[in-house]
Order: structure tokens, then C-alpha cells, then sequence
């Protein structure tokens, strides 16, 4: 069992876990992930290590309530234990000096990137980092962030905080204006949703930026054994978890990434009310013995 | 009382009670119920204890048949699982999946004129007996002071890991997977090899043998073969073939296309077929077309359809499903086991023979048929098969919502990343010495899979032991290292329970 060493809420359904996994602190870098198994009967789940911190042997998780295994695992706390925490998985972000970089984070996606917007600084390039959410209130780590980019640009797609609209606008304005200058295009990278990326690598495109993105595909093993994280690029298929997870934005074939992670969704869904009829039955019962 | 070889030629060879194939089909219980102590002793006594036995020659492991069998005949168990074990770690689990008949039975002296002697379904009864008794292994000599990296804890490694504690050195299994047994526990089905039968014999191995285990460790990644191969006295790979092959062929990406391990990996290991009581769901559709007739195409197609008999049995709304087996070849090139192929005809599964898919065809990205060509077989090939052939013409779509590959594996490389200038083969396999196993990096051996790419269980474990004993010479040979520096994270080591 892994122990759990503190947790922190970021947003409604965003918490932080940090883990005791000296295994995989002792080596992880940024870019890489693990996979977690929460309870005895727990499925496979990767999540990119967000920090980590080698002397105490600890890693930082960022984890999204979205099916039912993240919304349990969001009700962990000090104290409790995963069951499973294995890797680091994956290749290691790319550290070079490109000059200006600009890394677009959609919702929680500011987890994984904090960790290259942090080496990528570290190495000497000028990093713009481009935050997005839907709103105010499910916006995180801006603060960190701030601390290692030279620049922040907040937005939502109500104006509730930062500018009003999507990521790609600041995005496109900035890579307009460099073009523009006869500037050299910065490299982006862009994590978040699968559609947001999608439409990061479009924006970027027409410019010639090149544009690395962190893939999200369904996961069992994590290791290269099942195959089920397949995706095509151009040159075949690719399994994201040895092969990736970052690959060139301009050469994913998107629209069929976008059906391969909804393969599970009406299995996903029924897990979840089984669990949610579980809880409230429970919550009946005790209801019912007061 | 001993018997006349007459009076044990007429002893039937005895049968092996099975779940009946149409309730079978709707559960993953276990297929085969094992023999009863009458009819055990009996076949054990159709054995006429050959001067020169040739079934132990078929046998990787070496394990003594003759002994097994007459300590079992006389009604000796403990004698018999004592010869048994000697040579045999995991006798429950060779009893249930070892090829036997083209292993030690293949050789048995009554195949000529008679039926051989059922030595699996023997060896399969003590294993059992074995479990239930909770006899163990001889306790291990005299701590030596040496460590022992084992990577993989499939066979190979198990049984590299239990012939070294026993000679008293420290051994640590390194498994990627939060459960050890390899492919015995993600591949093989429940209803072949049930869970528990695994986890009770390698608890039984390695609780009693203080063989550290830890699980969730990526070799590679975690630590590299050069960071074991500094900290430990010596290292053992068995890191297996773990990596699916697909098709070359337009549409294997759409959804609802996977390996025969994606779903053996669902099923098995995560216990998929239990969800949502398990999270990991696993569906398999009402046309499932499995491509390939090998064991692991087998073991897809089985699983498939035990998931569309239970989905049937809970939604009857839905229809009762089909699965078919696509192969290039005819009946008689069926490489899998015979038996696993007789279950599989006997619960419905439908073979495609001389059928060759050519593309997947999908709709909205998903799934929608199967495009083949009818073959036809030609000149015998390299292999002596005839070789299969397409006919002009005869392209035909097999409707399917479902297809999965199961052509074959290779080695996951992975485990080479950092691991120096380790010797490999065009095809991706370790080049190691067939009889020792020894690499061409000094201190480091490898075997099962890794080496001979995928084959079988006791050919795994055959090489997991002639490595264990070429190691302990080593081993013996050189100083000791001393106290390890990679100290095992609070949480990775585990017993072997599920
Ligand atoms: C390399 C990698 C790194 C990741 N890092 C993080 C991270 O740091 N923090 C985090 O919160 N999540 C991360 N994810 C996504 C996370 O693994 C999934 O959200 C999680 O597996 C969902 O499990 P669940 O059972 O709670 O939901 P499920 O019941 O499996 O899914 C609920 C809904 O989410 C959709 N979904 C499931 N998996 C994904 C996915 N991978 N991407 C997009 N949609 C999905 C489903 O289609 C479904 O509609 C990462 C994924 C990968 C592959
Ligand atoms: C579905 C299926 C059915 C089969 N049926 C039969 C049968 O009936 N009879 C039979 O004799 N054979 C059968 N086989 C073949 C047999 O299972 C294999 O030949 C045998 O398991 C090989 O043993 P191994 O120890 O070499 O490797 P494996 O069993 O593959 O074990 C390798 C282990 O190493 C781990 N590993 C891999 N990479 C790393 C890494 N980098 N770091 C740490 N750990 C790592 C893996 O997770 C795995 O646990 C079947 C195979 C399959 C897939
Ligand atoms: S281990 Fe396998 S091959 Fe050897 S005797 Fe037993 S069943 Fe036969
Ligand atoms: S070859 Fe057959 S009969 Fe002879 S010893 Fe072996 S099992 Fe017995
Ligand atoms: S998750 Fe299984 S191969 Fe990538």
C-alpha cells in the first residue's frame, strides 16, 4: 500500500494528492505519469506526476473527478493508501532551448504542464504560459505557475476570470504578432482536454509552430503490453503509454482519437450510477437507524 | 500388491470429468474438475515404470516421472509430491496448461500400442493435494550472502527465484504489474487456471522461501539493468513477450479492434467480467471475429463468448451473440492445444477456415464487418504446413462489431531502456546461451520468452532453472556486493495475494 501524505481540494472536482512512492520519485521526470489502482477492486488509472519531491520519496498527483474511480479516489485522505502506484511511465519531456515556448493548459491540464513549464524555464527558455477553464472557479495553480513563467495569461469561457473566451484566441494573437515581427515561431506544448488540443494543434498549424501535446488515451497496463492506448499518427499506430505520451500535435489523427476514448463510456456510465445508488442507499440507511 | 504389466495395460486410460459445455459457456469457472482419488491412483498404476523412461525426457524441467507415479500407485502422496516438487515449483499450474501431448506424454512408452499415461491430470491431482495440505517446499540452505535481481515474475522468473532461495541466496522478484504470475495470471484464462490456484502456489513458493516481491516496478524505467546489475550479485531476466502484434491492414484502429491481450488483460487480470462489482469494464459485442487459432486466439475466443452468454443472461433483450475464430489455414494446421480447440468447438465457437481478413471495415469509427478472402492451400511451406494461398476473386465481409488479434507476441523492450549494449536479435529477442542462459553482459542471464520469444510455461520455467543453476556457480565463484542500495518503497513489496 501506498500511503497517502496530504491532500488539498483545488477546485469542485479537482483535488491534489501527495503519495508516498520513493520507487518512482527517486526517477520520475517531467512529462512521465504513473498508474494507480485506489482500492481492492480498483481499475488501472494513469495520472501524469505533477511534482515530486526525492527526499521525502513523494509524489504530487492532480486528479479530475470524472467516472467513478476519480471521484473516489477524491475521497481519500491522509492516512489512507493506494493499492497500486507503478512507473514512471512514458518518455520524459524533451528539455531543450527553443527560445520562447508556450505551454497551453485547458482545466486541469495546469497539472501536468506545471512540471515542463518548470524544466523548460529551468533550461533557459522564455516561457508564456496560456491557462484556460471553463471558469474562475475551476481555475488552479495560477500562483505556481507565476513562479515559473515569465508570463500568465488567464481565460474563461465566461470572462469570470482573466480574458473572456478559449485558449486558442491568446494563443493565435501572440503567434500573429511574432510572426508578424518576422520573430521564429516558439514551440507550444498544450495539454488538456483531447478537443482542446485538437484545436491547438489546428491554431497552430497555418504559423508553423511546432506543437507538442500530452495524449489522454484509455490505459490497462501502462506498459506497452495491450495496446489499447493505440493512436494513429502519420506514420501508423503508436502506443501512447512507451511511445508517448507526447507526440506532434500536427500529426495525431485526431477525429479518431476523439471515438477511441469514448469506447468505455457506456460501461463508465454505468459504473458510476452503481456506485452513486450505492452511496445514497448507504446514506438511507443511516438516515433510517437514527 | 504389485501389478502384471497386463493387468496394467487393461486399466482404462481414466477421463477427466468436465463442466458441462453449455453451462460452462456462461461462467468463467474452471472447464476441467480434476481427477478423484480412485481414478487418480488408477492411472497412476497404468504407469509399468519404463527402465528408461522417455516421458522424462519430453519433460523441460527433468521432473521424475516414474518416481511421481509409483509413489502415487502405491497410494504414497507425500512421496509423490515430494518427487514432484523436486524438480516442478508450480506443479498445479504445469498439471493444467503444459502441452503434455506433445511433452512427456508424447513419449510415454504406452502411446505406442496404448493411450499414454495422463501425467498432466497427475501431476495437475498432487499439485492440488499439495495446496490443500499445505506442503511445502524443503526449507532453504544456509543464507549465502549473495542477492539476486529477478526480473519478470512470470515461469521463467519464478521458478529462476525459488531454485536460488533455495540455495540460500536473497532473492528479489522486480514485476511491472501489481500481481506477479505473467502471463499465468493476465493471459490465461480463469476457466483454465482459476486465479486462486496461482496465488496459493506462489504464495506457498515465495512466502515460504523469504523471496522478496516487488510489484509495481517497471524495469527500465523504475530502475534500469545497469542500476540493478551495479547493486545486485547477479541478474535474471524474464521479462516474457508481452508485446501484440496487429494486423497490417486498413482499419485496425477503429474502435472496437483489439489484441487478444487487451481483452485477456481486462478479463483476468482486472477481473473485468465481475464489472462493475471490478471497475475495469470489458465488452465484447454480438459479432466478434477472433483472427488466429493459436492457445491465446483460444483463450479470446472462449472469454469472448463467456462475456456474451453472461451479458445475455442479464439483459435478455439483447441477442445471444456469436463468436468466430478467422485462420488462414485449415482445421488440421489449428496450432492450438487440441483440447482447447475441442472445448472451443464444443461451447460454440464457429471457425472461419481458409479465411484471410484483408481490411476491418468500420462506420462513424467504429466496427462494422470484417473483409476476407477465401484461401486455398497450396505447396507445403518451410513448416511443412501446405501453405495457404488467396483465391481470386473470393472476397467476402464477415459482419462483425468486434475483432481481435491474437497473431502472436514479441518481447516488450521496455526493460532495454538503460540496459547497456544487451545483445538482441533481429526479432527483438535477448541472445542468451541456450543451455546456462548466460548473456554477453557479465552477471546477467535471461530466459523464458524474453529469449525464445512466446512459447510455453514449462519451457519457461525449464530455462528459469538452468539459469538459477549456472547463477549459483557464479555466484559462489564471486565476492558479495554487500548490503543493497536500492531499498525496496514502503508499499511495493507484496505477498503474492491478489
Ligand atoms: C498519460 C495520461 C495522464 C493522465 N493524467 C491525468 C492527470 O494528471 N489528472 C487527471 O485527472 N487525469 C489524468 N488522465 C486522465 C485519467 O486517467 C482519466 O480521467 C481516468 O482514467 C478516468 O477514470 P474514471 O474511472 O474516473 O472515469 P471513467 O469512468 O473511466 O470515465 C469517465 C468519462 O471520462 C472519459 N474519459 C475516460 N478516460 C479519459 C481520458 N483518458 N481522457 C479523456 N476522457 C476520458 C470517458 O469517456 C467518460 O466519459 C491522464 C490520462 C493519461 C492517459
Ligand atoms: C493467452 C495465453 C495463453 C497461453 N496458454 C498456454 C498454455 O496453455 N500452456 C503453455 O504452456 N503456455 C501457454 N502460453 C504461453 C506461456 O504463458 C508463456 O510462454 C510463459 O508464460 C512465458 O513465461 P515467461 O516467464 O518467459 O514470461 P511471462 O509469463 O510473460 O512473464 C513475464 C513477466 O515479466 C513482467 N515484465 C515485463 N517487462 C517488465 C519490466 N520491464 N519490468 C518488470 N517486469 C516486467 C511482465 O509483467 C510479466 O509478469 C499462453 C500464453 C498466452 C498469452
Ligand atoms: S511439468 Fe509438464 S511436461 Fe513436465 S511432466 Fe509435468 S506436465 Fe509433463
Ligand atoms: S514412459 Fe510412460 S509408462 Fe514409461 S515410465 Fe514414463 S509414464 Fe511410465
Ligand atoms: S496501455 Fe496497454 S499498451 Fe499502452
Amino acid at each position: 500500500m501506498y500511503a497517502v501524505r496530504r491532500t488539498q481540494a483545488l477546485t469542485g472536482a479537482t483535488g491534489l494528492i501527495e503519495v508516498v512512492a520513493p520507487h518512482v520519485a527517486r526517477s520520475a521526470r517531467a512529462g512521465q505519469f504513473v498508474i494507480v489502482i485506489a482500492g481492492e477492486h480498483g481499475e488501472r488509472i494513469p495520472l501524469t506526476i505533477a511534482d515530486h519531491d526525492r527526499d521525502r520519496g513523494t509524489i504530487t498527483l492532480v486528479v479530475q473527478a470524472v467516472g467513478k474511480s476519480t471521484e473516489e479516489m477524491l475521497t481519500l485522505e491522509a492516512g489512507d493508501a493506494f493499492t497500486s502506484v507503478a512507473g514512471p511511465l512514458g518518455h520524459p519531456t524533451k528539455l531543450a532551448r527553443h527560445g520562447t515556448v508556450v505551454c497551453v493548459a485547458g482545466g486541469v491540464g495546469v497539472a501536468p504542464i506545471y512540471p515542463i513549464a518548470r524544466d523548460l524555464k529551468a533550461v533557459g527558455n522564455h516561457v508564456v504560459s496560456v491557462l484556460g477553464a471553463r471558469r474562475a472557479d475551476l481555475l488552479f495553480w495560477q500562483d505556481r505557475m507565476a513562479r515559473v513563467c515569465d508570463e500568465v495569461v488567464v481565460c474563461t469561457d465566461d470572462g469570470s476570470a482573466g480574458r473572456r473566451g478559449l485558449v486558442t484566441d491568446p494563443l493565435v494573437e501572440r503567434l500573429q504578432r511574432m510572426s508578424d515581427a518576422g520573430e521564429p515561431m516558439p514551440h507550444v506544448w498544450a495539454i488538456g482536454p483531447t478537443i482542446m488540443m485538437r484545436a491547438v494543434s489546428r491554431a497552430t498549424e497555418p504559423f508553423g509552430a511546432p506543437t507538442t501535446v500530452s495524449l489522454n488515451t484509455i490505459m490497462v497496463d501502462g506498459t506497452g503490453m495491450c495496446g489499447g492506448c493505440r493512436v494513429s499518427v502519420s506514420d501508423g499506430a503508436k502506443f501512447v503509454c512507451v511511445d508517448g505520451p507526447e507526440f506532434d500535435g500536427h500529426d495525431v489523427d485526431w477525429d479518431n482519437l476523439l471515438g477511441r476514448i469514448t469506447y468505455y463510456r457506456p460501461e463508465e456510465r454505468e459504473a458510476l450510477e452503481a456506485a452513486h445508488a450505492r452511496h445514497t442507499g448507504c446514506v438511507r440507511e443511516t438516515v433510517a437507524l437514527r | 500388491m504389485t501389478l502384471s504389466n497386463k493387468e496394467r495395460y487393461a486399466i482404462p486410460r481414466q477421463d477427466m470429468p468436465t463442466q458441462d459445455a453449455h453451462e460452462r459457456a456462461a461462467n468463467f469457472e474452471e472447464v476441467a474438475l480434476g481427477l478423484t482419488w480412485e481414478a487418480a491412483r488408477l492411472e497412476a498404476q497404468r504407469c509399468i515404470q519404463c527402465k528408461n523412461p522417455h516421458c522424462v525426457d519430453g519433460c523441460p524441467v527433468g521432473v521424475r516421472i516414474p518416481d511421481v507415479l509409483l509413489a502415487l500407485g502405491d497410494g504414497d502422496l507425500a512421496a509423490a509430491v515430494d518427487a514432484l516438487t523436486e524438480r516442478n515449483s508450480l506443479p498445479a499450474v504445469c498439471g493444467r496448461v503444459c502441452p503434455q501431448e506433445s511433452q512427456c506424454e508424447a513419449r510415454c512408452t504406452l502411446g505406442a500400442k496404448h493411450e499414454p499415461v495422463a501425467i498432466g491430470r497427475l501431476e495437475r491431482f498432487l499439485g492440488d493435494h499439495a495446496l490443500q495440505q499445505h506442503i511445502l517446499p524443503a526449507a532453504p540452505l544456509e543464507h549465502t550472502g549473495r542477492r539476486v535481481a529477478v526480473v519478470g515474475s512470470g515461469p521463467s522468473g519464478l521458478t529462476c527465484a525459488v531454485d536460488l532461495a533455495k540455495l540460500g541466496h536473497a532473492v528479489t522478484i522486480f514485476e511491472s504489474l501489481h500481481l506477479p504470475g505473467g502471463v499465468l495470471a493476465y493471459g490465461i484464462p480463469e476457466f483454465r487456471l482459476p486465479r486462486s490456484i496461482i496465488t496459493a502456489e506462489v504464495r506457498t513458493a515465495v512466502e515460504h522461501l523469504n523471496i522478496e516481491l516487488r510489484t509495481d516496478h517497471v524495469i527500465g524505467t523504475t530502475y534500469t539493468l545497469v542500476e540493478l546489475r551495479e547493486d545486485y550479485d547477479a541478474v535474471f531476466l524474464g521479462t516474457g513477450a508481452g508485446l501484440p502484434a496487429f494486423m497490417d491492414i486498413p482499419g485496425t484502429n477503429l474502435n472496437g479492434v483489439f489484441s487478444a491481450n487487451e481483452l485477456l488483460t481486462r478479463v483476468n487480470l482486472m477481473r473485468g467480467y465481475a464489472f462493475p462489482e471490478y471497475d475495469t469494464p470489458v465488452k465484447a459485442g454480438e459479432r466478434v471475429a477472433v483472427i488466429g487459432a493459436g492457445n491465446v486466439a483460444m483463450d479470446a475466443a472462449r472469454s469472448a463468448l463467456r462475456l456474451q452468454r453472461l451479458r445475455a443472461a442479464a439483459h435478455p433483450q439483447t441477442g445471444p451473440g456469436e463468436v468466430h475464430v478467422v485462420y488462414r489455414r485449415s482445421e488440421a494446421e489449428v496450432p492450438a492445444r487440441r483440447e482447447e480447440y475441442t472445448h472451443a468447438v464444443e461451447e460454440g465457437v464457429v471457425f472461419d477456415f481458409l479465411t484471410n481478413p484483408v481490411a476491418v471495415l468500420g462506420d462513424g469509427g467504429r466496427v462494422t464487418a470484417l473483409r476476407c478472402v477465401r484461401m486455398e492451400l497450396g505447396e507445403p511451406d518451410e513448416s511443412g504446413r501446405r501453405r495457404p494461398r488467396a483465391v481470386a476473386g473470393s472476397e467476402l465481409d464477415l459482419v462483425a462489431d468486434t475483432v481481435i488479434f491474437a497473431l502472436g507476441t514479441s518481447p516488450n523492450p521496455l526493460v532495454f531502456t538503460g540496459a547497456a549494449n544487451l545483445d538482441r536479435s533481429r526479432w527483438g529477442t535477448v541472445l542468451a546461451d541456450e543451455a546456462t542462459g548466460r548473456t554477453h553482459l557479465e552477471g546477467v542471464w535471461a530466459g523464458g520468452d524474453v529469449v525464445t520469444g512466446a512459447a510455453t510455461v514449462i519451457s519457461a520455467m525449464g530455462a528459469g532453472k538452468a539459469a538459477a543453476a549456472d547463477m549459483h556457480t557464479f555466484l559462489l565463484a564471486h565476492a558479495p556486493k554487500g548490503p543493497s542500495r536500492l531499498e525496496a518503497s514502503p508499499g511495493t513489496v507484496r505477498s503474492a495475494d491478489a
